[in-house]
């Protein structure tokens, strides 16, 4: 197996440790935290690509991984606000018991 | 594939599992903590440094602790003990497992682009502030403004209601 296919690998694996968690978890933060999870196993694709693709020396690899990791940082910051706001109103943060799109 | 890359490989795996499976919130932070610092030395062992430390700042150092805060906020002390899993587990687990199989396929299938062994490319922060304030100038603008958009947004979503207003 060569380089870039393990971290591929350990990529889909990191992906789908994510998707588990947002898909089964009932705690809205954590469902976030499997999103974030998912978000970094692209980074790592990235990356990986970045340095056993052709031509590493324009940086197109290193530039997606930063603005990503930006866009994952403003996603995260509104997503807890969004859960914060809810948890007011609803007094809780489990998924199973948020059924009403109404405030 | 060295040593290196399969302890750090099984250091992220592990963190990121307990993360998605430990019954406390707060130790699943703690436990993505260190599947993420695992993933920032894989992106140091790479050859990206400046990607590898922007990780442990901004995820290590702001949204891990963003979502411990977000969780001691919106904790009850008194909480029954209720199934941390929601009620369709199954089908979620079963779409993730066929995910995987399908990304697991296609990567063992796909053959190898890449030569085994490549020259380390260089990726100083020089040159990354260079291309920064160059070729990237314009995406490096956008993503300032979507920032600023964002953390304005996040805080009036975030900011109690007037009552009148509901």
């Amino acid at each position: 197996m060569s380089p870039l296919n393990a971290y591929l690998l350990l990529s889909a694996s990191l992906f789908s440790i994510g998707l588990t968690g947002a898909l089964t978890r009932r705690n809205a933060i954590l469902v976030l935290i499997g999103i974030e999870l998912m978000l970094n196993a692209a980074n790592l694709n990235f990356i990986a690509f970045w340095r056993y693709g052709p031509h590493p020396e324009a940086l197109t690899g290193i530039m997606f991984a930063i603005f990503s990791i930006s866009v994952a940082a403003a996603e995260a910051a509104v997503g807890l606000g969004i859960i914060l706001a809810v948890h007011r109103h609803l007094k809780t943060t489990d998924l199973d018991q948020m059924n009403s799109m109404k405030g | 594939m060295t040593v290196v890359f399969l302890i750090l490989a099984a250091l992220t795996i592990a963190g990121a599992a307990a993360a998605m499976s430990l019954r406390s919130a707060i130790h699943c932070i703690l436990a993505l903590t260190l599947g993420l610092v695992g993933l920032a030395a894989l992106f140091l062992q790479l050859g990206a440094q400046f990607v590898g430390f922007t990780q442990i700042l901004v995820y290590v150092g702001a949204v891990a602790i963003l979502a411990v805060f977000a969780i001691m906020m919106t904790h009850r002390a008194s909480a029954p003990a209720e199934p941390i899993l929601s009620a369709s587990w199954l089908t979620g687990a079963i779409v993730a497992v066929a995910v995987f199989a399908v990304l697991a396929w296609a990567i063992h299938s796909t053959p190898a682009l890449t030569p085994a062994s490549l020259p380390q490319p260089e990726a100083s922060v020089n040159q990354i502030g260079a291309a920064l304030m160059h070729r990237f100038v314009l995406p490096l603008e956008i993503i300032g403004l979507l920032l600023t958009v964002a953390l304005i947004g996040a805080v009036i979503v975030a900011m109690p209601e007037k009552q009148d207003t509901l």
